[in-house]
């Protein structure tokens, strides 16, 4: 266990590092500077010698090489540097946006495991019956749908029609405005959830050793439940992970669309106004939380699957 | 006429408002739920930080600055003081403050306030985007540049008597109306978290800022007009997805929203959204800025001329843009002073273009590139509608797509041959048109490159003018010089539109900005829905 998270633990840092090089190099050609979070409306609000001046006190003079390195350094230390945008430090603007994104992925997940797993299993246990049509063809369309559309049409459905939630926003944190853009972000990883589960149990089911527990005389419940169920669950939580650890960074869209105050939204902002500290704080967050969700569904293998802590 | 008619449309509709309003008494109470529509968050709550139109719906709750704009009258107007009096030379102003204006904090503003917020403005290694207007202020650019501590043309008189001198012969109230130079308290400011918790002078005081969701606002019961503001709360709201902002209006969820064309021809369309449209020609013009320094054809008038007249711009308002928008007819908005209302636009005739363009020596055309944003209104869309016009005449354009963030950069750098952008163009008549002056450089806004001596002329001659009616009569002259010269393709003046729910009386066609509210004249029925 002790060398599973070590292994992975050890592969964060690089990772981190990498990614972090590949936005600073992505910025440096990219059109536009910090110059044009401060214009506006086709006006220059900035005087060009303080505009100058801001540069070279901000260091964006300098190489590539030598403000990654600063970059790096301060990192390390917990300071992710100050937003051109709002001149308030990114750590800061990060810090009431992290809960906000948390509780948005960790809904949209349950909301996907919950609906997904339980439709795979239903489906996978009475193949070619209704209940597996209507399942793999909610699963297809919800792999195909866009987030976007299908979110606009929950608000529509949900909101303006049944009068039932409130079509956007945060309200007081609590659960009404938390479901349309929990189910809009969920249904993706719900429907690849589905199929995953279905296609498991499936291969599940035809093993030797269920085939063997079956004439053993146990009966089909004890089966499904001690032997099935188990042994699909390792390739179900390895879905469940990469879709976890990657929705914080799937959510601009719906954070945008439902005005949600995640992550996501900020860096969306933070891109178009070419606020590079924000962005880069808002994609270090994003990547750490990928790898610290990995990381546990490393972890839940070996509690899972205890052949996998001799591999 | 297509224009004038919509003028008049919306004179109506306006007029119609105001008259709707004006037979109610205001209701005290309620909630207002507007909406910031052009980003997924606010930028800062400190008004001195931020450049962004978005923030200031927040800022005319929050603060207020040395004047404002009165809509009624399309004109400025003082708020933080109740006279001003002008030296003969037009360049010393005595300002009698208000000495009833409390801050959110509960102590009353000074004379000092005034001095400490320009002077904050300043700050040179903040580059705050106020500092374009209060460099006006003699010894201002000192302090900028760190020579100086205090700056020198702001003298205080007494706690409510304030003397500015200016280095310019030109009404400061352009100057210091908008919410990057209002006037903060020193003790708030000082205290380092100023935009986590702001202290204005305005008629809400903060309650709450969700990043990335909303504000939250309550009555400011020591503000300074009496009566006043009428509701209890407000609450700006992010939505920056038109469709989203679409429903949770139809909804009731929110009682004001900003519409692009599409929604525009639908919420006409409807019986009941058709009576809460409120309409305004903004202080924005549309336009294709021709870089004359780039290709040789652009620096010849009858060339840039032959564009004008090649381009069927009232087709593409129609059919694009949805008539959202006002033709433009020079380079300054109808709502400025300067503005000549005998002008007539330049005619679809491409014909006229052809023959002006064999005239200049092209008769063959020639082909040049075009910078656009993906913009609906004044982006990639309209690029490529005109491109086939201007092909019937023998130009070929070839789009360069951008990001419209970067677009003023490109801009200021000349980093392009055409461009495609709207502009600020108001309300200071003297300061648009200084775009065009030879002097002023690329980097501040002349975008163009343009060097008219007869333009400048003009222009130093309003500049001298005392007399704000004679300057505005010269300043005629230059833009209609401008619209003769050509400098870039005349598109449209935004039509910005504001719908909003039957329940809201109060609002204002703001010219400058229409999601600028000034929130202490708003008030709702009790019929809104808000809590």
């Amino acid at each position: 266990m002790l060398l599973v998270l070590g292994r992975r633990l050890a592969n964060v840092i690089p990772t981190l590092l990498a990614v972090v090089a590949l936005v600073f190099l992505l910025f440096s050609v990219l059109p536009g500077s910090f110059i044009s979070g401060m214009n506006e409306d086709g006006r220059s609000t900035i005087d060009p010698a303080v505009m100058e001046r801001m540069r070279k006190e901000m260091g964006l003079d300098d190489p590539l090489v030598e403000r990654f390195a600063k970059y790096v350094a301060a990192t390390a230390t917990g300071d992710l540097g100050t937003s051109f945008r709002t001149r308030e430090p990114v750590t800061k603007m990060l810090a009431v946006r992290i809960w906000p994104s948390l509780k948005l992925v960790l809904a949209a997940m349950t909301f996907a495991i919950l609906v997904g797993v339980t439709l795979g299993f239903l489906a996978a246990l009475k193949p070619g019956s209704l209940i597996d049509t209507a399942a793999m063809v909610g699963a297809i369309s919800g792999l195909s749908l866009s987030q976007f559309w299908f979110g606009l049409m929950l608000m529509y459905l949900f909101a303006l029609k049944l009068q039932w939630l409130p079509s956007f926003g945060y309200g007081d944190g609590g659960l009404r405005n938390l479901i349309l853009p929990a189910i809009a972000l969920g249904v993706g990883p719900m429907a690849l959830l589905a199929r995953t589960t279905r296609a498991a149990v499936l291969d599940v089911l035809n093993a030797d050793f269920v085939r063997t527990a079956r004439s053993k005389g146990m009966s089909e419940r004890r089966v499904v439940e001690w032997h099935v169920l188990r042994n699909a669950l390792v390739l179900v939580i390895t879905i469940v992970g990469l879709q976890f650890g990657s929705l914080m960074g799937q959510a601009v869209v719906v954070e945008k669309l439902f005005a949600w105050p995640g992550v996501g939204s900020l860096m969306v902002d933070s891109v178009f106004q070419r606020d590079m500290p924000t962005v880069q704080g808002c994609i270090l967050m994003i990547v750490l939380f990928f790898l610290v969700i990995n990381t546990l569904v490393d972890i839940a293998y070996v509690v899972i699957d205890p052949r996998i802590r001799y591999r | 006429m297509r224009k004038l008619a919509w003028l008049a449309v919306a004179a109506i509709a306006v007029i119609g408002a105001g008259a709707a309003n004006a037979q109610q008494t205001p209701r005290k109470g309620g909630t207002l739920r507007m909406t910031a529509p052009y980003a997924a968050s606010f930028g800062s709550l400190d008004p001195h930080v931020t450049p962004r139109a978005q923030d200031d719906i927040v800022g005319k709750a929050l603060q207020r600055s040395l004047y404002n704009w009165d809509t009624a009258a399309n004109k400025l107007t003082l708020e933080l003081a109740k006279s001003v009096t002008a030296s003969a030379d037009g360049l010393t102003y005595t300002y009698k403050l208000r000495d009833d204006a409390f801050f959110h904090n509960g102590r009353k503003m000074t004379a000092d306030d005034v001095i400490f917020s320009f002077t904050r403005i300043m700050d040179g290694s903040k580059g705050y985007p106020g500092a374009r207007y209060v460099r006006l202020i003699k010894g201002a650019v000192d302090v900028e540049k760190g020579t100086a501590k205090e700056i020198s043309g702001l003298k205080k008189i007494d706690d409510y008597t304030l003397e500015m001198t200016i280095t310019d012969r030109v009404d400061p109230g352009y100057y210091f109306f908008g919410g990057s130079t209002a006037i903060l308290p020193k003790e708030e400011v000082e205290k380092g978290n100023y935009a986590s918790n702001p202290v204005g002078l305005g008629p809400f005081k903060f309650k709450e800022h969700i990043p990335g969701s909303r504000v939250s606002m309550e009555r400011f019961d020591k503000f300074y007009k009496t009566g006043q503001p009428y509701l209890d709360k407000l609450e700006v709201l992010i939505m920056a997805e038109a469709a989203a902002r679409d429903v949770a209006f139809r909804n009731k969820e929110i009682d004001t929203s900003i519409l692009g064309p599409a929604q525009y021809v639908a919420y006409r369309a409807d019986p009941q959204l058709s009576k809460g449209i409120l309409e305004v020609a903004e202080m924005f013009t549309r336009s294709m800025h021709i870089n004359l320094n780039s290709i040789k054809p652009f620096q010849d008038k009858r060339v840039r001329q032959a564009i004008n007249y090649a381009i069927d711009s009232n087709l593409i308002i129609s059919r694009l843009v949805k008539d959202k928008a006002y033709r433009a007819t020079s380079w300054l908005p109808p709502s400025s002073a300067a503005f000549d209302k005998t002008m007539k636009p330049y005619p679809y005739d491409p014909e006229k273009a052809k023959k002006l363009l064999a005239e200049a020596g092209y008769p063959n055309g020639f082909e040049f590139e075009w910078t656009t944003s993906q913009n609906e209104s004044w982006g990639l869309p309209i690029v490529e509608a005109v491109i086939p016009m201007l092909a019937k005449v023998g130009i070929k354009a070839k789009p360069k797509l951008v990001e419209v963030t970067v677009l003023t950069e490109i801009l200021m750098k000349g980093d392009h041959q055409s461009l495609i952008a709207s502009s600020l163009t108001g309300p200071d008549s003297l300061a648009t048109l200084r775009c065009y002056y030879s002097k002023t450089p690329r980097t501040a806004c002349n975008y163009t490159g343009f060097n008219n001596a007869d333009f400048d002329k003009l222009l130093d001659d309003a500049a001298q003018e005392g007399d704000m009616a004679k300057r505005d009569e010269i300043l005629k002259k230059a833009n209609n010089l401008l619209y003769e010269e050509a400098p870039v393709w005349f598109f449209n003046y935004n039509k910005a539109v504001l719908a909003f729910q039957p329940w809201v009386h109060g609002l204002q066609p703001n010219p400058t900005e229409i999601t600028h509210q000034y929130p202490e004249n708003i008030w709702v029925d009790a019929s809104s829905p808000a809590k």
